[in-house]
């Protein structure tokens, strides 16, 4: 398997961005980037655009919550046909107002996806045409992918603590 | 050819007054049972306990045996909501039309441990029991109930429905019920 420096995909971008390519390395098989947000774009664009490259299919596009880093990540992940190769890219956004463009210019069907990223992790994809929640309750005030909001439902009342070894936390002891 | 092998069994009739040509009884039991062996159930299935629903609908252990043949598929003709599988809180408002849309008089069964409590699920998008937001009359548990067990949620029904007052719809604890449920 060839190694992240070899990769011609990350050499073309760091030529064309230079700095705006935070870091990369090849995880899983895949190689992965992170990119400057301000880049984001321009980046998508240069990949889809370049006439050996031709990344022209976004295959996911999703969030990842790093509280320890107080910090969202939106990972992209493209597919290039033509030479059969794959890429993903990932940008980080502040915890507190996780915002960025949206790329539904240039892939129609990252819609939904952003709309999925923007319901469970409350990233807002600005410039987005229809950006509400997508598979959660209209009226949900929560991101509940966010990791300070607890999985289980906060409504459930027959739920002794005591009875899950959870002892001292909430149960008076 | 002898029929000794074909065992039918009549329901039972009420006690009562009989004579020759007549038989006197209350309205109320005859009513009673009428419907408890005319039940239309409405399947409202979203997962694995409509699987077993389904069982128990086919030949072998034949819900039609309790007068249930005839499903309904819409709640307007349906005496019986059986709720079977998870609910999302997304259809939650979804389940709730359908109860509303239900004539008088009707009963709801919820069967599994998701549609009674919400099951496994203990998340923030599931619905922790249908009895949140309407009231039920049986539940059945299981994960999934086998065709026996809801078998015997719908004789539990029948039971309710064979005893029910014919007032008790038009009580003010049975409005009261419904109020608290936000229902009318």
């Amino acid at each position: 398997m060839e190694s992240a420096e070899q990769n011609p995909t990350l050499n073309l971008l760091t030529g064309q961005f230079g700095d705006a390519v935070l870091s990369a390395d090849v995880r899983y098989g895949m190689l992965t980037i992170s990119v400057r947000q301000a880049a984001i774009i321009d980046v998508i664009s240069f990949l889809y655009d370049h006439p050996r490259l031709q990344y022209r299919y976004l295959t996911t596009l999703c969030g990842i919550h790093h509280p320890e880093l107080n910090q969202i990540a939106v990972m992209y992940q493209l597919h290039s046909f033509q030479n059969n190769r794959r890429v993903r890219l990932k940008i980080w956004l502040p915890e507190d107002n996780p915002e960025t463009p949206t790329v539904t210019n240039l892939f129609a069907g990252a819609n939904w996806m952003e709309r999925e990223t923007y319901d469970f992790f409350g990233v807002t994809f600005t410039g987005h045409p229809d950006l509400r929640r997508i598979l959660n309750v209209e009226d949900m005030t929560i991101f509940p992918m966010r990791k300070e909001y607890p999985l289980e439902d906060q409504t459930r009342e027959d739920k002794s603590d005591e009875m899950f070894g959870r002892s001292g936390v909430g149960s008076g002891q | 050819m002898s029929d000794a092998h074909v065992k039918v069994s009549l329901a039972e009739k009420p006690p009562g007054l009989e004579g020759t040509g007549f038989f006197a009884t209350s309205l109320e039991k005859v009513v009673g049972l009428a419907r408890k062996n005319s039940i239309w159930p409405l399947p409202f299935a979203t997962s694995c306990c409509g699987i077993e629903f389904m069982a128990t609908m086919g030949a072998h252990y034949d819900l039609a045996r309790f007068g249930s043949e005839r499903l309904s598929f819409s709640p307007r003709q349906a005496d019986l909501l059986m709720v079977m599988g998870t609910i999302a809180k997304k259809m939650g408002p979804i389940l709730r039309q359908v109860y509303e849309q239900m004539a008088e008089p009707r009963w709801v069964m919820s069967v599994g441990a998701c549609a009674c409590s919400g099951g496994i699920f203990d998340t923030y998008s599931v619905l922790q029991g249908i009895d949140r937001i309407i009231p039920v009359d049986v539940y059945v548990p299981g994960c999934p109930p086998r065709p026996e067990q809801i078998l015997d949620g719908i004789m539990k029904i029948q039971h309710l429905v064979e005893t029910e007052s014919l007032r008790r719809r038009d009580s003010p604890e049975y409005k009261a019920l419904l109020n608290k449920y936000g229902v009318e």
